[in-house]
Parts: C-alpha cells; sequence; structure tokens
C-alpha cells in the first residue's frame, strides 16, 4: 500500500509547485534565524526573495559536516529551545559529534510519515509486527522506526540491538514480521539463527526486511531474501536531514523514492560542486523543506549515489536515488586509484556461496601501498582439496583486480576470525595512517 | 567401503593444530589417522577419527569448517613394493588418486593407506576384485 498517495504520486508540475513553496519558505526561516546560513547568503549575495522556485536553489551556498560542527550544539537551530522537543546526535566516528533537533511537528509530521512511507514500501500494513532491532537512542535508527511503526498502526517491538540469541527468541514467540536493522546484522542473525537449529523460513514469521545504516550491494541482498526467506529493501537516512525515511525501496527494487516533497535531493561532482544531471554518480545533496528546528540547505551527505526521475510501477511518482556504493571519505585511494569497498563485496558475493564476510587492510611496504582482502572460508566453498581452495583464492584475487584495475593479495582465514559487530560494519583496516 | 573422513580448514599460525586437536580430546574422540596439506597461508587437516558425527558436531561447535568426503583405506604390505603395486592397478584401471597418505597399522606388519578418489565406489571395488583388503568403517573405529 502508499500511505499518502497526495503526495507521493503527485504529478510532476504539482509536486515543483510545492516545493518551490516550501523552499521559498524554508529560506526565508533560516535567513531569519539562523545566523551562519544569514552570513552564507550574505557572502554568497543571495537575499531569500532571490529564491523564487526550487530551480534557484543551486544559487544557495552548500551545508556541510564541518558547518555543523563549527556551530555545535545548537548553532544551526530556526527555533527557540522552548520548541525543540527532542535532540538527536551522530556517532562522531570522523570528529566531533554534531548534533540535530526536532520540533513536535518534525517529528511527528515530517520524521514519523516518511519513515512509515517506507515501511509501506516494504509491504508493511497496520497488521504488522515491526521488530525494531536498530540501536535506541542519540542514534536516529531505532526511535526513528518506531515512531514509524507507531505512525502506520502496527505493532512496535523495541528491542533495538545486541544480545541476538534474545531477539530470535522474541522474533519467534512475539511473532515479528518486518526486521529493520543493518544489513549486516540481518546477517549476523541468519548465521546465529543457523547456530540454534532455527530456520528463518520456517520457524520465523518475517515477510520482509527494511536494511539501512550502511552500503550494501544487490549480492547481499539476495543472500539475505535467500537465508532469511524475506523481501529485503534499502533505506536510507542520515540524522542531519531527519533519520531513517529520507529515501526508501519498494518491491521492485529499483531504487530508493526520495521523500522529495519534504528533502529536496541533488546530485553533485564532489570536486567541482557542480550539479549533474539525472543519472550521473556523484555526491548527494540534500535541502529539507519541510523541516523547522534544523532545516538544513543543500547539505553535502558525502554519500555516493544517482538519481532517476522515470516513473516507477508501483505508481510513487518521487525521484529515485540508486543504492549508495560508497562515501566520499570511505573512498581509499591506493596507488593513486580511487577503490570502494562496495567493489570488493560485489565480486565476493558474486562468486558463489562466498558470505560477505570480509576484511580490507592496506598497508605501506616501502613506499608503495599494498592492498591485502581476507576473506572467511565458509562451509559452502570449503573443499578438501588443496588444489580447489587455491583456484578460489586465485579466482577471488583475480576478479577484485580486474574490477579495481590494482593488484591485491586475497587471503583465506578461518571462519569466525574477522570480528562481527552488531551495528555499523567495519571492513577497512588502514594502517598507513598514523 | 567407503569412509567418513573429515577435513578442517585452518589458517597456517603456531598452535592452530593444537587447539584444534584439543577440540577433538574434549569432545572424545580418537584420531585414527591425521594428514595435513598445506600452503604458506592456510592448511587442511584431514582426519579418519573413531566416530566421525561426534568430531563433526564438536569441530562445528568450535566454529571450525568441517568437510566430510567420501575415502578408501586399503591394507598393504609393510615392505618394498607394496604401494607400487596398488598405484599401478589403480592407473591401469583409469582411476585418479586426488591424494593419500599411509600409516602403520600396530602390532601388525602391514600399512593402511587411505585414498581419496574422484570415483570411490568403482575405486573400492577395483580394489576389492584384487582381492586387496578395504577397510570397513567399523573397522578404522576399532583399529
Amino acid at each position: 500500500m502508499i500511505l499518502n498517495e497526495t503526495y507521493e504520486c503527485m504529478t510532476p508540475a504539482a509536486r515543483h509547485e510545492l516545493q518551490s513553496e516550501r523552499l521559498r519558505d524554508t529560506v526565508r526561516r533560516v535567513y531569519e534565524n539562523v545566523k551562519p546560513y544569514r552570513r552564507k547568503m550574505e557572502q554568497a549575495g543571495v537575499r531569500p526573495e532571490n529564491i523564487r522556485s526550487i530551480d534557484d536553489l543551486r544559487k544557495l551556498p552548500f551545508t556541510t559536516k564541518d558547518d555543523l560542527r563549527d556551530s555545535y550544539p545548537y548553532g544551526m537551530f530556526a527555533v527557540p529551545m522552548k520548541d525543540v522537543v527532542r535532540v538527536h546526535s551522530s556517532s562522531g566516528t570522523t570528529g566531533k559529534p554534531t548534533v540535530v533537533g526536532y520540533t513536535r511537528y518534525d517529528i511527528h509530521e515530517v520524521w514519523a510519515e516518511v519513515a512509515a512511507r517506507a515501511i509501506c514500501c516494504a509491504g508493511g500494513t497496520p497488521d504488522d509486527i515491526v521488530h525494531v532491532a536498530y540501536g535506541y537512542g542519540l542514534f536516529t535508527g531505532g526511535l526513528g522506526m518506531h515512531y514509524a511503526t507507531e505512525r502506520l498502526g502496527a505493532t512496535a517491538i523495541p528491542v533495538s540491538g545486541g544480545n541476538t540469541k534474545r531477539q530470535i527468541m522474541i522474533m519467534q514467540d512475539f511473532g515479528s514480521t518486518i526486521l529493520c536493522c543493518t544489513p549486516s546484522y540481518s546477517l549476523y542473525i541468519a548465521d546465529v539463527c543457523a547456530e540454534m537449529g532455527i530456520d528463518p523460513k520456517k520457524d520465523l514469521k518475517l515477510k520482509a526486511g527494511i536494511f539501512g545504516a550502511e552500503p550494501w550491494s544487490n549480492e547481499m541482498r539476495e543472500e539475505i531474501e535467500r537465508r532469511l526467506g524475506i523481501l529485503a529493501v534499502d533505506i536510507y537516512g542520515l540524522s542531519e536531514i531527519i533519520g531513517p525515511g529520507v529515501s526508501c525501496e519498494c518491491h521492485y527494487k529499483n531504487g530508493l523514492h526520495v521523500n522529495e516533497d519534504h528533502f529536496y535531493p541533488e546530485i553533485i561532482d564532489a570536486a567541482k560542486g557542480t550539479v549533474l544531471p539525472d543519472g550521473a554518480r556523484g555526491e548527494l545533496v540534500f535541502t529539507c523543506i519541510t523541516k523547522q528546528a534544523c532545516p538544513l540547505i543543500r547539505y553535502r551527505t558525502r554519500d555516493i549515489s544517482t538519481l532517476m526521475r522515470e516513473p516507477c510501477p508501483c505508481g510513487r511518482t518521487l525521484a529515485r536515488m540508486g543504492r549508495v556504493t560508497g562515501r566520499t571519505d570511505d573512498m581509499l585511494i591506493i596507488r593513486g586509484v580511487n577503490v570502494f569497498p562496495s567493489q570488493i563485496e560485489s565480486v565476493l558475493i558474486a562468486i558463489e556461496g562466498t558470505e560477505p564476510h570480509y576484511e580490507i587492510v592496506v598497508d605501506k611496504r616501502g613506499v608503495l601501498d599494498e592492498l591485502e582482502i581476507k576473506v572467511e572460508v565458509s562451509a559452502e566453498v570449503f573443499s578438501d582439496e588443496v588444489k580447489r581452495l587455491e583456484d578460489l583464492r586465485s579466482r577471488i584475487q583475480g576478479e577484485i583486480e580486474s574490477v579495481l584495475g590494482i593488484s591485491a593479495a586475497v587471503r583465506l582465514v578461518e571462519p569466525k576470525s574477522i570480528p562481527r559487530s552488531e551495528g555499523k560494519a567495519k571492513r577497512v583496516i588502514d594502517k598507513r595512517k598514523g | 567401503m567407503q569412509l567418513k573422513q573429515l577435513s578442517v580448514f585452518m589458517e597456517n599460525r603456531a598452535g592452530r593444530l593444537a587447539e584444534i586437536t584439543r577440540v577433538l580430546a574434549d569432545a572424545g574422540v580418537n584420531i585414527r589417522a591425521l594428514s595435513l596439506a598445506d600452503t604458506s597461508d592456510f592448511g587442511i587437516l584431514r582426519l579418519l577419527v573413531d566416530d566421525p558425527d561426534k568430531a563433526i558436531r564438536g569441530l562445528s561447535e568450535a566454529g571450525l569448517t568441517v568437510r566430510a568426503t567420501e575415502v578408501v583405506a586399503v591394507e598393504i604390505a609393510d615392505r618394498p613394493g607394496g604401494l607400487a603395486t596398488i598405484l599401478a592397478l589403480l592407473q591401469g584401471s583409469g582411476i585418479n588418486v586426488e591424494y593419500m597418505y599411509a600409516f602403520l597399522e600396530r602390532h601388525k606388519d602391514n600399512a593402511i593407506l587411505v585414498f581419496r578418489f574422484e570415483e570411490p565406489k568403482k575405486a573400492a571395488e577395483v580394489l576389492r576384485e584384487a582381492n586387496i583388503k578395504v577397510f570397513t568403517a567399523e573397522e578404522i573405529s576399532k583399529l
């Protein structure tokens, strides 16, 4: 079902008008209430009256994570603190955390609405029981999907992250039908099910999973769908824009529907800062056009994606973004070549039966960068013959080298020897730094 | 008659073999024969044990990757030419040996050869027709 046909299935002309009106209002609000924005606009020589339609967006300067850090914690808020009912914060893995605020309207009319649309995209209805295994706390995943579930009128199980055996027991006993967590955690759940002698396809009632918070691939989707017996869709979001629900795939799985009546998307050339045409790959930029507390203008997400505007057979007319294939700051430069961990993952999963448990280690030998990929040997690919394992190793190595265009050393390692995470997967160890 | 051989994937690092054999000891499994194939990075430990199912359970629970394969064990006289005779016989019947290893039988003047064939059934038949003793799982377990 489509939660809100009025907004999700609008004609392009009506949506253009809505977006233009909302942008005009937002720009006026940030100019009046957010000092850093007024300063930036003055420096760029733009006044609110210069922004007449959404097409004028590109006249406005970008907002970066550094802008949020510079005004830490509340300097980007456009409303007085008495109107802010909640704050969330990013993990701060790459520096000081960033803080975002929400008014009651932001939580209920924007966030719960868009994230509930995402649950519907995955086939959810008010009859579903939604197992929210994202962490609850400053991270937006848990509470975002929780409010979305309640907004839809489905049943939320606020199980949060961790204690996987207990999670599986709850899924079994409470009859969870939709799972929300990171894609790597869903595979970890499948591993633990196998250890416990539970067949997710028979013993659990799961029908769909809404997975996000880390980049993943179609091959990984196929593995999740096969092992858990569910429909697996990709959800996207970031706390700076709102949290989960900025966009989500429907069951056609051909791109994530961007809730562009709230968040206007652009793709830019990360180096030049110029807007790229639809279909081109580049850095994803969002402008919040409805939020009250923290409406960011042209926020550079550092996520790499594409935009498509052809209609989807599901009936939604919202623009779609491609799967996020990496981050501008995850990108490794090895011997001068840009390498994204997702490229390596695709190769690994495409080679039949190889589970995506791997670790990328970059080191320096003398002046040369060295790339090593550790791959766990699963029961499916293990052979009692050295020759076959050597073949597997050299096949993985050959395909990775042909995809990346640089040499790589592949090492087969024992199962479970690479640390598992229950949150975001750490797949890269770069020993060149420090 | 085919036997169940267990293969275990192991990384080539100090103490790993000791850890894996400790897992078998704790599971109460007795090793009958063992061979290790290795490269610079990893090794494959191949085992004949008294209770293969118990060993698989123990090893899997310890998080190891285990695979069961069918092998053929035969008895030969422990004297020059014993192995050559058998290999000539197999070659004459067009049977390929993937790999093999040998161990000595206790209190007897015989050696036991363990073969991994592409077609274990056919190989066992050929050997038996040539009046070579092929071991059953039970016999290996009682050695």
